[in-house]
């Protein structure tokens, strides 16, 4: 058989010199972007940690305990904000992983018929996608008022309980947490749902065969299979309520003191940075880049677990 | 034999009804939880949005677009009513604008090195993985990060700077949405492009990108409608002004900072203001999703 190419020059398949380098030169450049990306996160941790130097190296590990945060006297120790960040994160999952998983339920079986179900995914995305600032707007003028009577008798009926020892005024930690908990449930309904809709079909019918009820086969069968997707979500809703400034900035009321009450004022890093920033010097804004390295860190930790869950399930899934 | 025959004992635990027992009573129990549930999620939004709307609908009218914020009036003075945040919108166009100038090109061109040069392999699994993390990073720390590079070097806040800020915040759900549409082009096409003697970034350029383009778009738009509203990357890197700014290194107002600096006052015009403001961010962000919708369903 004879080679179908032949040499007529005209014809040739070769591509020229310069078409070559373009097209490698095209690769290089999407390649060089792509590294961009690693390039930029590296770079944040980077340039964060530079300028947070002169605060790593006078206040050290004490900054983690440390209960003062004075720019007066230069004194920075960041107890409080890391507990505010902690506690608010901790309570809005309380209050958005239960119900929001049950929103993932609701959107996922066949309760509703599908021309109800659709609108009802929009308006749970929509719900994610009101700007923080918006959140913090309305939760002073209309959530907080709105709070203020039946946390009153919380306080006046449990005030033994050293969590409900403070009367609670229009700015604490409770209502940042209750508005955090509304910010994040779009997150962990819509991961859960997506991993709750991902199950097998056979799994359900095989139990639905074996003469289940439908929560028998949810609580068994369903939620199990996809409990490390549903787990995934839940650690990014984490991320994201411990980074959450504005809403929270807004209504956490910046105390600069711990107290083991939800009704008390606090803080938390994003609130600080928010607050202190555009008018810090010095040694403060050291020590404002050192809180922040520690944001830093501690949503990198939660998302990178995250990350790692939500991969497991995608290799189970293949 | 007769039915009437068969033992009634018998049949009754045959019956295909579920008879009423502590197993039904939980389920039902439990459907009315979970739309307890979805009630529950619910209120706030429309609670959210029917504050914004009544609130915000007294102060809307054209001169909110075209005149510059006020100082502080009393209820009762005959100029409670008057000025506006047309700086802020000015500020917000250029801000995003600058966030999506340097986002979009980066993102494309990330993306199309992960779709189309490095599909399935380690390295883009890599990258994958870091722009994942690069979307869980607080947006805080993204201002901080342009505070640090922008704000400190050129020694003056600036649009640039929260722009930059921006740009990194958009960086990650660009390059996602991107690269998830230039994987959805079937490979027919590429396979059709390379026969016809197109090289590699002929077929993306002239074939894969323009078919994957409605759905870059939408992921765009969204990652628009986010910056516009995001606040906390900006506070301390364009800062805030009364007056217009057209020069991206100066401090510029933004819509969102607006309505933070203007909620947190016991002014009430402000208040009305930033009520105003947030109704105009809202609408903004609701028409964002609708458009990005409807260009999903066209395809």
């Amino acid at each position: 058989m004879a080679p179908a190419v032949d040499n007529n020059p005209g014809m040739s398949y070769e591509r020229t010199q310069t078409a070559r380098t373009v097209d490698s030169g095209f690769k290089w450049v999407t390649t060089i972007f792509a590294f961009g990306i690693v390039v930029t996160l590296l770079a944040i941790a980077l340039q964060v940690g530079i300028d947070a130097f002169p605060a790593i190296q006078k206040f050290g590990l004490s900054f983690f305990t440390g209960v003062r945060w004075n720019p007066v006297e230069d004194i920075y120790g960041a107890w409080t904000q890391i507990y505010g960040t902690l506690v608010t994160a901790f309570i809005a999952l309380l209050i958005a992983v239960p119900i929001g998983v049950g929103v993932a339920i609701i959107l996922s079986e066949d309760f509703l018929p599908s021309k109800v179900q659709q609108p009802l995914v929009f308006l749970v995305e929509l719900l994610a996608a009101i700007p923080s600032v918006v959140f913090g707007l309305w939760g002073i003028f209309v959530l907080a008022p709105f709070l203020q009577g039946p946390m009153t008798w919380l306080h006046q009926t449990f005030g033994w309980i050293p969590l409900f020892s403070t009367p609670p005024t229009g700015r604490g930690i409770y209502i940042a947490a209750i508005i955090l908990s509304i910010m994040i449930l779009p997150i962990i309904s819509s991961i859960s749902r997506d991993s709750l809709v991902g199950v097998n079909p056979s799994l359900r019918q095989a139990a639905y065969g074996l003469g289940a009820t439908r929560w028998e086969t949810l609580f068994q069968v369903i939620i199990p299979t996809a409990i490390s997707g549903i787990i995934g979500g839940v650690m990014l809703a984490l991320g994201r309520a411990m980074g959450e400034t504005m809403a929270v900035t807004m209504l956490i009321g910046n105390a600069n003191r711990p107290s083991p009450s939800l009704f008390a004022q606090g803080s938390t890093i994003s609130a600080l940075l928010a607050n202190q920033f555009a008018e810090a010097s010095g040694l403060q804004v050291a020590a404002l880049m050192y809180a922040a390295l520690i944001l830093f860190g501690l949503t990198l930790l939660v998302n990178v677990l995250a990350e790692v869950v939500v991969r497991k399930v995608e290799i189970k899934k293949l | 034999m007769t039915s009437q025959e068969f033992p009634a004992s018998l049949a009754k635990g045959r019956s295909l009804e579920r008879a009423v027992t502590s197993k039904t009573i939980f389920s039902n129990v439990m459907t009315g939880l979970v739309f307890a549930c979805a009630l529950l999620a619910l209120i706030p939004l429309f609670a959210l949005l029917f504050y914004v709307i009544s609130k915000g609908a007294v102060r809307l009218s054209p001169q909110l677009f075209t005149q510059l914020p006020p100082p502080p009036f009393p209820r009762d003075s005959p100029q409670f009513s008057s000025g506006g945040f047309g700086n802020a919108i000015v500020g917000t166009f250029m801000t995003v604008g600058l966030g999506s100038l340097i986002s979009i090109p980066f993102g494309i061109f990330a993306a199309i090195y992960l779709s189309e040069f490095a599909r399935d392999t380690k390295f883009a699994n890599g990258i994958n993985f870091f722009t994942n993390v690069l979307s869980g990073v607080p947006s805080i720390v993204m201002g901080v990060f342009a505070y640090s590079l922008i704000v400190l070097a050129t020694r003056s806040y600036s649009a640039m700077a929260a722009g930059f800020a921006l740009a990194v915040l958009m960086l990650p759900t660009i390059v996602r949405t991107s690269a998830e549409a230039l994987e959805a082009v079937p490979s027919n096409l590429r396979q059709a492009s390379v026969g016809l003697g197109a090289s590699s970034y002929q077929t993306v350029l002239k074939v894969i990108l323009p078919a994957a383009i409605p759905a870059i778009v939408t992921g765009i738009i969204l990652a628009i409608a986010r910056a516009a509203g995001e606040t906390a990357p900006i506070i301390f890197t364009a800062l805030f002004s009364n007056f217009w700014n057209w020069d991206p290194w100066r401090p510029t107002a933004t819509l969102s900072v607006l309505v933070y600096n203007f909620a947190i006052t016991p002014f009430a015009n402000w208040q009305e203001l930033a009520w105003a403001a947030s109704l105009v961010l809202i609408t903004l962000v609701l028409f964002a999703n609708v458009l990005a919708r409807w260009i999903i369903r066209k395809r």
